[in-house]
């Protein structure tokens, strides 16, 4: 970001739209991710949040508006080229391969070698070093990295994939629900690693739809319905009560109260 | 795990103290192969009582070449479980192989090396046949393995009663290189006074070959990741595809050398056998304790499970009972190990 004078942000959608046949999946949606900056993406179930995950991810390719990584138009190919580019997502169930070893999985798909030829080896002892420094850094503090990933909560486990994603030097980190299936504390050390990466100078998508949560830790917040964005706030000009009633459906609420009321 | 505050730089210690000490055994019962090893000295001690000539060093020698037979396929076989996948094909295939080793040289009247050189390229391609196939329809492996098990079962059959006239192929005994590819795929060594067969040298380098793969290459990783996980593998990077396909030609690599071994020291093949050898692959890498759900297993487990195979199938011999009661015992041994293994797992994780 120091080479361009007017720093472009590192993720920019403008009006984006998707459709799937006669299908409007996505239409008009605007978001900035800065460096150092979490923009939460709020929205009920089917309200378009999956889609948007799957165009920055590179699964999907958006049939109009702009898609900018750093200011330059993009078309993401797919997730390889995401990646390379620097933007990782962490699925919610697709994380993990369970039965293996943590480092292993650490590693999985960009294991480093040692020798040449058919001596060529994993450099386990690397491995397992680094997965243990690197957990460390991020403030998780494993018992044992041989132990099957599976053993761990789902807490650990997305805590996990995000040390990850830091450590193979994503500069954008895409969360698809992390807290969805989490209790109260897990869900407050996912945050605390989300804050985390934030402070390490990533800019972060947080995709939840716990206004709660995205309060907590969120710059900026989109919010989806049915396809469409029907709001974006920065932090200082929403209250966490504005948010909950805009998400929660707002004025369908009050009819929805005076429809139960008795 | 404990949530401290999120950039706690605390120095790296190496002792944990939450971790309590492990001991060799704990560690030991954490090993896929537990089951297996535990289940081959049951297995052992019960025929040294109640057969007297077991314990001699030229029944051993018998035992393991029944087992190395066994065990070169079962190699191959337990990898593609743990990379997730069956293959039903794999026993027809030696014999497939060993059918177009000696056809493709007596048909050309050339060099036995040829035959060998296009039967290797043969079961290759099958290999690669049921990997695409697989990869490409998403099809259960059961079912796409199922097709090329009767399809190869024909072909064995079909074409050497077309080509020979009878349901065996003709003597390549004097034939060019004869000599030398017997040497390689069938011969005999003698150490003091006991005569091993090279097959056992062959299971014995196709497991410490495996394992290698397994656990130290990239390739071990990503088996492990398809057979675990698939999607998850996939969203990283790991290339599943290719996994599988390798997989697959690993069956045919091995089919290759059982197929040649088999050629070599009888000379003649019978076009129908083999069938049913595919199952007894899959129970030798299950008795060594792979998942039949994919994931988890090891090579040096394939192994004890044909020691296992092999002890029980000759130790009945050697008891001198009819040897009818081995399916009952393979069939009641297949049972226990998968048993104990399940259970050897379980205490294994929740200790963890």
């Amino acid at each position: 970001m120091t080479t361009t004078a007017v720093s472009a942000p590192l993720v920019e959608l403008t009006d984006v739209s998707k459709y799937y046949g006669n299908i409007r999946a996505l239409e008009g949606v605007s978001l900035a991710v800065d460096a150092g900056q979490i923009t939460c993406v709020l929205g009920d179930n089917g309200a378009g949040k999956s889609t948007l995950i799957k165009i920055i991810a590179g699964l999907h390719q958006h049939d109009a508006g702009a898609f900018r990584i750093e200011g330059e138009d993009t078309r993401l190919a797919n997730p390889r080229e995401a990646l390379d580019r620097g933007i990782a997502t962490v699925y919610q169930d697709l994380a993990v391969v369970p039965l293996m070893p943590v480092w292993r999985n650490f590693f999985l798909g960009s294991e480093p070698t040692k020798g040449a030829g058919p001596f060529k080896r994993l450099d386990v002892a690397t491995m397992r070093e680094t997965t243990r420094a690197e957990l460390l850094r991020m403030g998780i503090d494993l018992r044992d990295v041989d132990q099957p990933i599976g053993t761990l909560s789902g807490g650990e486990r997305q805590c996990v994939a995000i040390a990850r994603a830091v450590y193979f030097g994503a500069k954008v980190l895409v969360l698809d629900e992390p807290t969805a299936a989490l209790g109260v504390k897990q869900s407050g050390v996912v945050l605390k690693y989300v804050a985390a990466a934030r402070d390490a100078g990533l800019g972060v998508v947080l995709i939840t739809h716990n206004p709660h949560h995205a309060y907590l830790v969120g710059d900026r917040f989109v919010l989806l319905k049915r396809g469409a964005m029907t709001a974006s706030h920065t932090k200082d000009s929403v209250s966490l009560d504005e948010l909950t009633r805009q998400m929660a459906g707002g004025s369908e609420l009050d009819d929805l109260r005076h429809e139960l009321e008795r | 795990m404990s949530a401290t505050a999120p950039p706690a730089a605390t120095p790296q210690k190496t002792e944990d103290e939450r971790l309590l000490h492990t001991s060799p055994l704990r560690r030991l019962l954490g090993r896929p192969e537990l089951g297996s090893v535990v289940g081959a000295v049951a297995v052992f001690i019960f025929f040294s009582v109640v057969a007297d000539s077991f314990l001699q060093t030229s029944s051993f020698s018998t035992v393991l070449y029944a087992a190395s037979t066994l065990g070169i396929m079962a190699v191959p076989v337990a990898l593609l479980m743990i990379g997730g996948e069956f293959d039903l094909s794999a026993g027809v295939l030696v014999t497939t192989s060993a059918l177009v080793s000696s056809m493709v040289s007596y048909q050309l009247t050339a060099n036995v090396w040829v035959g060998v050189t296009v039967s290797l390229l043969a079961t290759l391609a099958v290999g690669v046949f049921n990997g695409v196939l697989l990869t490409r329809t998403k099809l259960p492996s059961f079912i796409i393995t199922l097709g090329t098990f009767l399809m190869l079962t024909g072909l064995n059959l079909g074409f050497t009663k077309l080509i020979s006239g009878t349901v065996s192929t003709k003597s390549i005994a004097d034939m060019d290189g004869f000599e030398s590819a017997k040497a390689l795929f069938a011969s005999q060594l003698t150490i003091g006074d006991v005569s091993l067969k090279v097959t056992i040298l062959w299971w014995f380098a196709l497991v410490a070959l495996a394992t290698w793969i397994l656990l130290r290459t990239r390739f071990g990783n990503w088996i492990f990741a398809v057979g675990g996980n698939a999607p998850a593998a996939r969203a990283v990077g790991v290339p599943v595809v290719r996994t599988k396909i390798g997989l697959y030609m690993g069956v045919g690599f091995c089919a290759w050398v059982s197929g040649q071994h088999l050629l070599f020291s009888f000379d003649v093949v019978q076009s129908g056998e083999g069938v049913g050898n595919e199952l007894t692959y899959i129970i030798a890498a299950v008795i060594g304790g792979c998942l039949i759900t994919g994931g988890y297993g090891s090579a040096i487990g394939s192994a004890v499970g044909a020691f296992i195979f092999g002890m029980t199938s000759k130790g009945i011999v050697y008891a001198e009972w009819n040897p009818d009661w081995f399916k009952f015992f393979l069939g009641a041994m297949l049972l226990l190990a998968t048993l104990l293994n399940a259970w050897v797992r379980k205490r294994a994780e929740a200790t963890k």
